[in-house]
């Protein structure tokens, strides 16, 4: 019995600790789903959510990673990829298929720690269910003087076979604007 | 692997929406949508404990008895998911347990002392889920509440319910 106890500490101990976010954050697009009527309700409500996620979480950001101003959208986008992504989720998307202007690019995740063990229901199939993603890049990103605009165009819950995010830059916002919560 | 931070984020908008939700265009919130707001938070952590505990073997008893369990929730739960151990563990030995945790990880943020101290309750329905839900994926049904005096330390109490 008491082999037993000391087996069940171990393999507790190697439960990742994303699973207590990747749980929590399915446990909220499941109550989402319950509230709201339609899945165009639920992607839109994720957003907001990460908007105000990220509009607090850029300060956590630049006090942990000591990043400076960037450059250019180019820089930005490797700091997103290579700090951001890997601080807060552990993974390293590749950044790809730059627009000729430079204003546009892909982040490709080969996996996305969100949607471990979720499978979509059949009735959901408008549901962009990493949404929230979007949304805190948004957030996080106009912190820093930048609109941006973020969405999936790829997703492996939905049968592709990677995730994609596309994320254009829109313009320079003047430094006054308060930041409010959506 | 997610960053605990992204997690307490994640919680304080979460309370933060569940609120705003419940909020009817009167303004002030009455006991009613306060309780519906409390119940939300506490299922959705519920599911989250549940799932914690789901990936354990559930084979013969592995724990030899109630409080053995309850010393798992006290040490190796709460780390995982609260980040440090219980402070203090207290049973009557008939079912009810009192756990101490004097800076519980969900209240850091919110202040220390007195300040905010009715807003408490708010940030610890899901974490009262999340143990009750645990608990019933190890064979124990609960009832579970918090309440906290002087922040960040809060107590949570588990009533073992006998079937």
């Amino acid at each position: 019995l008491k082999r037993q106890a000391i087996n069940m500490r171990i393999v507790f101990s190697r439960l990742q600790n994303s699973e207590l976010f990747t749980l929590t954050y399915g446990a909220l697009v499941t109550q989402l789903c319950k509230d709201y009527e339609n899945d165009e309700e639920v992607n839109k409500q994720l957003d907001k959510m990460g908007y105000n996620i990220g509009v607090r979480l850029i300060e956590d950001f630049l006090a942990r990673s000591s990043i400076g101003r960037c450059q250019d959208f180019r820089e930005t986008a490797d700091v997103i990829a290579k700090v951001a992504f890997k601080m807060y989720l552990g993974i390293t998307p590749s950044v790809t298929n730059w627009s000729p202007a430079g204003d546009e690019f892909s982040l490709i995740l080969e996996s996305n720690p969100l949607v471990d063990f979720v499978e979509l229901p059949d009735n959901h199939s408008t549901l962009i269910y990493s949404n929230l993603l979007c949304g805190i890049l948004r957030g996080a990103l106009e912190m820093v003087q930048m609109a941006v605009d973020v969405r999936f165009v790829q997703d492996t819950l939905r049968g592709d076979n990677v995730t994609e995010i596309r994320m254009k830059f829109i313009k320079r916002i003047e430094e006054n604007l308060p930041a409010g919560d959506e | 692997m997610a960053d605990e931070v992204l997690f307490e984020f994640l919680h304080m908008e979460i309370v933060s929406h569940v609120y705003k939700e419940q909020q009817s265009s009167k303004g002030e919130m009455d006991s009613k949508e306060r309780t519906m707001c409390v119940s939300v938070l506490e299922s959705m952590g519920f599911r989250v404990g549940q799932g914690l505990i789901e990936r354990l073997t559930r084979d013969s008893p592995s724990f030899k008895d109630e409080l053995d369990i309850m010393k798992f929730i006290c040490k190796d739960f709460w780390t995982k998911v609260f980040r440090r151990q219980v402070d203090n563990l207290r049973t009557n030995h008939q079912g009810t347990y009192v756990l101490q945790d004097n800076k519980f990880v969900l209240l850091t943020q919110l202040s220390s002392g007195k300040q905010y101290l009715d807003q408490a309750p708010k940030y610890l329905a899901f974490s009262c889920g999340v143990v009750r839900g645990a608990l019933s994926n190890l064979g124990l049904e609960s009832v579970v509440t918090a309440e906290v005096s002087v922040m960040p330390s809060c107590k949570f109490q588990v009533v073992i319910q006998k079937l």
